[in-house]
């Protein structure tokens, strides 16, 4: 899911080929997970036939790796979206996070405004898992507080990638 | 100014309630800003937390909200009074008689007890002294401090200090409590407890409260946050406003 936005975000920076996207993202998402040729031109083949992008330079007999990709301007209203709509705050956010950040940044887009959009609906379930802490029996509490400080563990991470914002734009825009 | 009347005069135009707001505030140190056109406001009996990184000015912000430090530039209104135009002395008895604080290490007067420290705020003023302590009595029992009445900041640990700091901030039941990472020197497990407390006692008395920390779990005490960044007061829903709320699988509402 988060792949095709990813893809999105790229194509939006420059339009650009199957090859370059793949090496791209490696480079930004994939250091752990190198996305494999063939979902990046599955994926590619979904927007396209949702209309978020366009393929051009396609002759006939040339191979999947000639064609320039595009975004629409569908596809940059729904990047947008996505970008700007904070994540439900479950366990194992930290990829799509990262992602988000990266591309708001690589696209000049207001990243600390996503990461105070993000941290709210963080601290909203904070909340929410607080008042269940301090009114539940000790076994609800129990797992309450665990929840509690996985949720602390991304709003730091939010905290310190808020406050490196500046020096990670440098670092991207190089 | 008139140094005789200390009482608010609610006439049509100001709200008798007790609303604390500022508009474009700015405050230098040097030639270092801190605060640079900061907006905030609060209802009475809400309790706000003020986040940002270290250095953005949120402690500017609350001193300046509390009539510590004067602003170089914009207003300061608690309950329709402008507390940036009162005189040293006005701001004084505005602290004292409708303001209570809590900061990060307790800041217990050391020469005096547990109980005198809890007092203190009532005898400063101007309560009979049989009064403040019988009130400042009344705070050891809910706060699971009985039995320490007598003993000196010296000879409390981390936890109970606070907890004396939290009641001292609270006996007079000031309109606003301010308190500066009062958990900060806390391990988890007390600072909860003295959230709790705070909380409680808070709503109880219908006291507002902010908060700045930069800890997620006092945070989520909070009705609210705002962020303070840059000198500036970021709203945080406000950048990307009109979007889709969250999908909240399985979350509590």
């Amino acid at each position: 899911m988060s792949v095709s936005y990813a893809l999105l975000g790229l194509l939006e920076h420059e339009p650009s080929h199957g090859y370059e996207l793949k090496r791209q993202y490696d480079e930004y998402f994939g250091r752990d997970k190198p996305l494999p040729y063939g979902q990046v031109y599955s994926t590619l083949s979904r927007l396209a036939r949702d209309g978020r992008v366009l393929a051009e330079g396609t002759a006939p007999g040339e191979g999947p790796d000639r064609k320039l990709f595009a975004i629409t301007e569908e596809g940059e209203a729904a990047l947008a979206t996505w970008l700007a709509r904070p994540e439900a705050p479950e366990p194992h956010l930290q990829t799509v996070l990262a992602m988000k950040v990266i591309l708001a940044l690589l696209l000049e887009r207001p990243a600390s405004a996503y990461l105070d959009a993000q941290r709210h609906a963080h601290l909203e379930r904070m909340r929410a898992l607080t008042a269940i802490r301090r009114e539940a029996p000790l076994v609800d509490a129990l797992l309450a507080d665990h929840a509690i400080f996985h949720l602390e563990a991304d709003l730091r991470w939010i905290e310190l990638t808020s406050a490196r914002l500046g020096q990670l734009a440098k670092e991207l825009n190089r | 100014m008139n140094a005789v009347a200390t009482a608010p005069t609610a006439s049509a135009t100001t709200t008798s309630d007790a609303t604390l707001s500022c508009r474009d505030l700015h405050k230098s140190f040097g030639q270092t800003p801190a605060l640079r056109g900061a907006d905030f406001s609060v209802d009475q009996g809400e309790i706000v937390a003020i986040m940002g990184p270290s250095g953005s000015g949120k402690s500017t912000l609350l001193h300046c909200l509390a009539g510590i430090l004067m602003p170089d530039a914009g207003e300061v209104l608690f309950a329709g009074r402008r507390v940036d135009q009162m005189s040293e002395a006005r701001r004084s008895e505005l602290r004292r008689r409708e303001f209570g604080f809590v900061f990060q290490f307790g800041q217990l007067v050391p020469e005096l007890s547990a109980e005198e420290n809890i007092a203190l705020p009532l005898l400063l003023a101007g309560r009979r002294r049989p009064e403040a302590f019988a009130a400042a009595r009344r705070w050891f029992a809910p706060l699971g401090l009985d039995g320490l009445e007598g003993r000196r900041s010296g000879e409390l640990s981390g936890g109970e200090s606070q907890r004396v700091a939290l009641a001292r901030g609270l006996v007079a039941e000031p309109q606003v409590l301010f308190a500066d990472e009062p958990t900060g020197s806390l391990d988890s497990l007390t600072g909860e407890q003295v959230m709790d407390l705070l909380v409680d006692g808070a709503r109880r008395q219908r006291t507002t409260v902010i908060i700045v920390t930069h800890e997620p779990r006092v945070a989520a005490y909070a009705d609210r946050e705002v962020i303070v960044r840059d000198g500036r007061v970021a709203d945080p829903v406000a950048g990307v406003a009109g979007l889709p709320e969250p999908a909240l699988s399985g979350a509590p509402r």
